[in-house]
């Protein structure tokens, strides 16, 4: 029977197959992948992994931009939306009846209004309407904001050796770091006294890291950006749709990770805080040692889904002209070469591994923090 | 088990009896479906964009209109479908739409390998900039670094990228999915200029908050045939949307228009108004269609000047002199003779 119904399904799939093609090929649709190596005829405006040079640049290499522009937009929304989700989803539950309640009100609008307007407003609407033009910029020291987005300086090498040498030392510093801490937990174990380790391991490391800096000569340079005849040169550069993007993603989806959280807390039995408060944890010690250990085996799961929600999300960026997968492959270059179906498959593979990816490292985590039984 | 194994089956058989129907002939189709379904911009006054009344109007609105009064002999008879510039060819090779009038430019590529068959020119086009006029810049070739906003996926994008090249100059595009959008990240802001074909940048320019505040650049940096688009495989359909087209050319060249239309039916004098018109001769039974079909045309849509100055002209598009002006007033607009 199994056997049966498997033959007929792939005889459908392939039927399927053989009319597309067949088709194709009366309507004089040509179908290769020859366009690959084909040198692109239009620009991408960023790149910053690749190098996008003009009259150079492959069709293929237009895929990676994609694929890596769309991996940015995804780890920055993850990243952020994680933040911001964890802060709401704990205020909203906050003894603090304002507090709670804002968190609240931000849950129910962000949560309810379609993405692609929310996008469009933060970009058209919020964004574009309140920054200046480039010639009058709002200027933090070499920091520019302007509607084009956000100009920073980048450092880069000036003298290899130094900074080898830098690098060495910071290394150094880390790993005694580690040794300190190392020893700060065991002496916490034997004698019950506690020391702010973390925060001697930044004071130790910074002024590690700002001596060398100085003695070794400064090894880094910087590249400031220069206001040009239309906007800033130079320097590091995060373009104005990609922020409207980033902001819009983080703000939608840290609104469904919020109620996640909250799940997840209200999940963890009171008798729990009630024992955390007997033995005289105080609040943030009770959220940090007693709930968020058992509210994450609930909270991961559902999270998951945000995370690649967000990830397949990242494609509307083309209302905002944010170059990712979407926008320069299954629209910019199927639209000049035609090659419909090759180009869109693709597309698919690629969100379809994204997904699995993600899924496949949080799904170890997961595993990781659910509660082992024996 | 077995409920499950037929349900498959069915489906399976369903899908190939359906995948292998043959297709009839699009005419047909038109003719039994009694509406033309024809893929618009949708979003560019003067081509196309609803009206106060929420009627598609435009130059590019009108070939629909009267590719349906020649088939169905009513140029009421369209569903207009907006498409932006990535879904447009997949629209019209899957069949969709049964014709494509979305201000399209005619190119080796998408005629060769896309399953298209460009008819003729509705519209004759190139691409130009727009730019704030306090932007102090008088000449493309002072752009060197600009921003500039274009609608993704067009041939706008690669003639852009073209010119840069050539001049060795350096730009930042931003891509936005629709000529809407550019026109909003250009006020916003987002681009310091706009490019398009230079129809458009008029069209745009109508919409802006402030029309007097952008110049358009004197250059044009391209080439943009524009008109109605089939899809490979009917030849029979394609001479009827390019005949379509041609009789709207004749007729302004013969002076009929809607108004004399029918005085000149009862009494042609000259023979070619007499084809033109449906008096003479049997133009309609060799495409395929009714005898009056060109009647009808010029009866409900107008001749192309008629067109023209109620569509392209309102928007700032002055036509006396220009490349879509009649081959007889210095234009190139020239179209095969009806007979």
């Amino acid at each position: 029977m199994q056997v049966l119904v498997l033959t007929l399904v792939s005889f459908f799939i392939f039927s399927i197959y053989q009319t597309t093609v067949s088709n194709l090929v009366e309507r004089g649709i040509q179908t290769s992948t020859s366009f690959f190596d084909d040198v692109a005829p239009f620009k991408i405006g960023f790149s910053p992994f690749l190098n996008f040079e003009l009259g150079k640049t492959t069709y293929i290499e237009v895929f990676y931009i994609g694929i890596l522009n769309t991996l940015l937009i995804a780890i920055l929304g993850i990243f952020a939306s994680t933040v911001v989700g964890f802060i709401v989803g704990i205020v909203r539950l906050s003894p603090n009846w304002l507090a709670s309640k804002c968190a609240l009100i931000y849950i129910e609008i962000f949560r309810n209004v379609p993405l692609l307007l929310q996008i469009m407003f933060w970009n058209f609407a919020v964004f574009l309407a309140t920054l200046p033009p480039p010639k009058k910029s709002i200027e933090f020291g070499y920091i520019f904001l302007n509607s084009r987005g956000l100009h920073t300086p980048i450092p880069f090498i000036e003298d290899k050796s130094s900074f080898n040498a830098w690098v060495f030392i910071l290394l150094l510093g880390v790993i005694f770091c580690i040794l300190l801490s190392r020893w700060a937990k065991k002496n916490f174990e034997q004698t019950g006294i506690k020391r702010p380790i973390f925060i001697y391991n930044l004071l130790i490391l910074s002024s590690i890291g700002f001596l060398s800096y100085y003695l070794l000569g400064g090894p880094l340079e910087f590249d400031v950006p220069v206001l040009g005849k239309f906007n800033f040169k130079g320097g590091g550069q995060l373009p104005l749709p990609l922020f409207s993007l980033w902001f819009a993603l983080t703000i939608y989806t840290s609104a469904f990770i919020a109620e996640n959280v909250r799940a997840g807390i209200s999940s963890v039995s009171k008798g729990q805080i009630e024992a955390a408060k007997s033995i005289g944890l105080n609040r943030s010690q009770m959220i940090n040692m007693i709930i968020i250990p058992q509210a994450m085996r609930v909270i991961i799961p559902p999270t998951i889904s945000q995370f690649l929600n967000l990830t397949k999300n990242s494609s509307l960026a083309v209302a905002v002209g944010y170059e990712e997968i979407v926008a320069v492959w299954a629209g910019i270059s199927l639209n000049q070469t035609g090659q419909a179906l090759i180009i869109i498959a693709m597309t698919i593979i690629v969100y379809e591994c994204m997904s699995l990816f993600t899924s496949f490292i949080l799904n170890m985590y997961n595993r990781k923090v659910q509660i082992t039984e024996r | 088990m077995k409920k499950i194994t037929s349900l498959v089956t069915s489906v399976a058989i369903a899908g190939i009896a359906f995948a292998t129907t043959a297709s009839a002939s699009t005419l047909e189709e038109v003719q039994a479906r009694g509406d033309l379904r024809c893929g618009v911009s949708g979003g560019v006054p003067g081509f196309s964009a609803p009206n106060d009344a929420g009627k598609m109007v435009g130059i590019d609105a009108a070939v629909c209109d009267a590719v349906a009064a020649a088939v169905l002999g009513d140029a009421s008879k369209v569903t207009y479908i907006p498409l932006t510039a990535k879904e447009r060819f997949t629209a019209l090779s899957s069949g969709e739409i049964d014709v494509l009038s979305r201000n399209t430019t005619h190119t080796l590529t998408r005629e060769a390998s896309l399953g298209l068959n460009f008819t003729y020119y509705n519209y004759i086009d190139g691409q130009g900039f727009m730019v704030m006029k306090d932007a102090g810049i008088s000449s493309a070739l002072e752009l060197d670094g600009a921003s500039i906003c274009v609608q993704a996926g067009t041939t706008t994008e690669l003639n852009m990228a073209d010119y840069f090249r050539n001049n060795n100059m350096d730009y930042t595009p931003v891509g936005y999915e629709t000529s809407t959008q550019t026109r909003e990240g250009f006020e916003g802001g987002a681009c310091d200029v706009l490019t398009s074909d230079k129809s458009q940048l008029a069209a745009l320019s109508t919409e802006m908050a402030d029309p007097s505040s952008i110049l358009i650049l004197p250059e044009t940096i391209s080439k943009e045939p524009l008109g109605p688009v089939v899809a490979q495989g009917d030849d029979q359909w394609m001479d009827i949307v390019a005949f379509t087209l041609y009789a709207l050319i004749n007729a302004e060249e013969l002076g009929v228009t809607s108004s004399n239309i029918d005085e000149l039916v009862a009494n042609p004098g000259n023979p070619s108004v007499g084809r033109l018109v449906g008096a003479e001769g049997d133009t309609g039974e060799k495409l395929g269609l009714s005898a009056d079909w060109s009647y009808q045309v010029i009866k409900q849509v107008g001749n192309y000047g008629e067109i023209y100055e109620a569509t392209v002209e309102p928007i700032g598009i002055p036509r006396a002199g220009s490349v879509n002006d009649l081959w007889t007033r210095g234009g190139i607009l020239y179209a095969p003779p009806i007979r």
